[in-house]
């Protein structure tokens, strides 16, 4: 290499061949999987969403069978394979409170995402075309963000029923606004960066420069906000399921399960404790994860 | 010369910059380029030298219509680029490119070297297979002194002359007949420095490039330049061959800008006669009436500043914009 820098013109081109360069993703992810923390995290996550989505089919009991045998908050029993006892229906704990986990990440992750497009195209767009499309469209959002979440959420359930599917919209309606805000903001500084109009000056058009240029340059603080939505987005949905405007029963989901182990606190804590316990360990891994990321893809502002 | 590649005709870039106002902002023009008109010929290189803030980046720029113009014409082989819709002026663009400053931020961090430089190429000729797009990126990697093992890496796994060497390979491949190439060895030290301005030389020879050369920086400038074109608040101070501006300069403000380049030799630079003009770049804002130059000028006098002085003939090919260049 040294051999070449000396030399411009034509020498040495036949030493070394093609070298493997590491890309900035390649360098993050060693980054993150040198913090404990984050990796740590990462794991039981994937332990938790593995348990989730595999467990349920490997009980003895369903989410919605009720044991009519105890019909009363049953203390764990492995005789009756109650391994952490019923809720005040006879509901089994464990495959409520793993079948509540499959809800709780699977609304995390879904509204995530649909924030995650309409963010960041919203974003990408205001941000690079700039002027009076960036006036509109952030208008837009600062209007969004002034109606308040509930009332929202009344609204729509009043003129649509309840409905599964409505959660997943107003949630992502109010999540996909911030990650617009921080898209725009990041594209901003990008807009002006020599390489830009480098590809201008080689004949790219805007869409092609947003989707080549900017995305995958706003991606790394984009996937750490993600991170940091999906327990956001879990705690809204147990937010909601606690005033009854979210899942319904039989279905269940950690919010749902918190909601009715406070009823029975002081009769069996434990259905108020489990539920908790998980949901607190996933969104303490998300945080310790999203953490990790932002060292890992920004390591200079640290 | 040929019929010129490039005609510039009283070209002006003026920016709006806000000036107070609360509820309504109130704007007033920044003249950042203010009636240049010039011609460069296929195969020559113009230098544009000048002190920072002149209006030498944005003239580059509003040159391949990266900026928009405020009014005057850029002919290219006598069509007017001011006037050509989105498309006409995408298909101009694979003749002309522009080589930045700061070779890093010109690069985009998450493209391979081999994607960067194959980017023009994909732009354009959508049709092409891959290996072909491979083969083009290796000669041209070889021609520009890269090693094509290198296709793979990423632009901060390079010095800084290599990442300028994969700028201007971006913009040799599609084969351009004009290259701006705006400060391409500012931001690389001097022992690189002359590396890159051979090879752009060396390109230039190979394929007949006419190049806008953007310095502040004289004797690289005196080394590429076939005619210099100084700048000064956005106007044409004085415009000449290579030779005749440095050996005979006639705008105060070029014998100024002459003296100030500094001799290695702490004798002869103690020695050397000075055309000292003051510190202070007088506001674009609020540039002096008359010939912007006379508020640094030691041969001021009243004319300068009534009359803008128009670019007169100092010899063959040599303009200057000065009353008093006679004296």
């Amino acid at each position: 290499m040294s051999a070449n820098l000396a030399s411009p013109h034509g020498a040495a081109l036949d030493a070394a061949a093609t070298t493997e360069g590491r890309s900035l993703w390649q360098d993050a992810w060693r980054r993150l999987m040198a913090n404990h923390a984050a990796v740590t995290g990462l794991v039981i996550l994937v332990l938790i969403a593995l348990v989730s989505v595999v467990g349920p089919y490997l009980l003895p009991w369903t989410y919605d069978e009720i044991d009519w045998r105890h019909v009363e908050a049953l203390p764990p029993d492995m005789a009756t394979r109650h391994y952490f006892g019923t809720d005040s229906l006879g509901r089994d704990l464990l495959a409520r409170t793993l079948f509540g986990g499959r809800i709780s990440l699977m609304v995390g992750i879904l509204a995530t995402t649909v924030a995650l497009f309409i963010g960041v195209t919203v974003g990408a767009i205001a941000g690079f075309v700039g002027g009076r499309t960036d006036q509109y469209l952030m208008r837009f959002v600062d209007l969004m963000y002034s109606v308040p979440l509930t009332f929202f959420v009344i609204i729509l359930m009043v003129v649509f029923g309840r409905n599964f599917i409505l959660m997943f919209l107003a949630i992502g309606a109010v999540e996909w606004l911030t990650m617009a805000r921080i898209v725009r903001g990041q594209t901003l500084t990008l807009r002006n960066k020599e390489f830009i109009e480098a590809a201008r000056a080689s004949g790219g058009s805007t869409t092609w420069i947003i989707i080549r240029h900017i995305v995958p340059n706003v991606l790394g603080v984009v996937m750490v906000y993600v991170t940091l939505t999906i327990p956001q987005v879990i705690l809204l949905e147990s937010f909601l399921s606690f005033l009854g405007l979210g899942i319904q029963e039989p279905m269940t989901s950690w919010g749902m399960l918190i909601n009715d182990g406070a009823a029975e606190l002081e009769v069996s804590p434990r259905t108020l404790i489990i539920p908790a316990a998980f949901m607190t360990v996933t969104l303490f891994c998300f945080n310790f994860l999203g953490d990790g990321l932002r060292d890992a893809l920004d390591p200079k502002d640290r | 010369m040929s019929a010129p590649l490039l005609a510039v005709r009283d070209l002006k870039v003026h920016f709006q910059v806000r000036s107070g106002g609360l509820l309504f902002a109130d704007y007033v023009p920044l003249k950042a380029v203010d009636g240049v008109s010039f011609d460069l010929a296929a195969g020559e290189t113009l230098g544009i030298v000048g002190e920072s803030g002149c209006g030498k980046s944005t003239l580059g720029r509003a040159v391949l219509q990266l900026l928009p113009v405020t009014a005057g014409s850029v002919a290219w082989l006598g069509g007017d680029l001011t006037a050509l819709d989105k498309k006409e002026l995408k298909a101009r663009r694979q003749d002309m490119q522009i080589i930045f400053q700061d070779p890093l931020a010109s690069l985009d961090p998450r493209m391979t070297a081999g994607d960067i430089i194959a980017e023009p190429v994909r732009n354009f000729h959508s049709g092409m297979s891959g290996a072909a797009i491979k083969a083009g990126v290796q000669e041209m990697m070889a021609q520009v002194g890269l090693l094509p093992g290198m296709v793979n890496r990423y632009p901060h796994e390079f010095s800084g002359g290599q990442c300028q060497r994969i700028g201007i390979a971006r913009a040799m491949i599609l084969g351009p007949k004009l290259v701006v190439c705006d400060e391409p060895v500012s931001a690389l030290d001097v022992s690189i420095r002359a590396q890159v301005i051979n090879l752009l030389m060396d390109l230039q020879q190979a394929y007949g490039l006419a190049m806008l050369f953007i310095s502040h920086d004289l004797s690289v400038v005196r080394h590429i330049s076939h005619r210099v074109m100084v700048l000064y608040l956005g106007r044409v101070m004085e415009i000449a061959d290579r030779d005749a501006l440095f050996k005979a300069a006639r705008h105060p403000y070029t014998q100024a800008l002459m003296t100030a380049v500094p001799i290695p030799d702490p004798d002869k630079e103690r020695a050397k006669p000075r055309v000292a003009v003051g510190v202070d770049l007088p506001s674009p804002l609020n540039p002096p009436s008359g010939c912007v130059f006379r508020t640094r000028c030691p041969k001021a006098t009243q004319v300068c500043a009534d009359v803008v002085p128009p670019l007169e003939s100092a010899g063959p090919g040599h303009e200057v914009a000065c009353h008093h260049w006679r004296d």
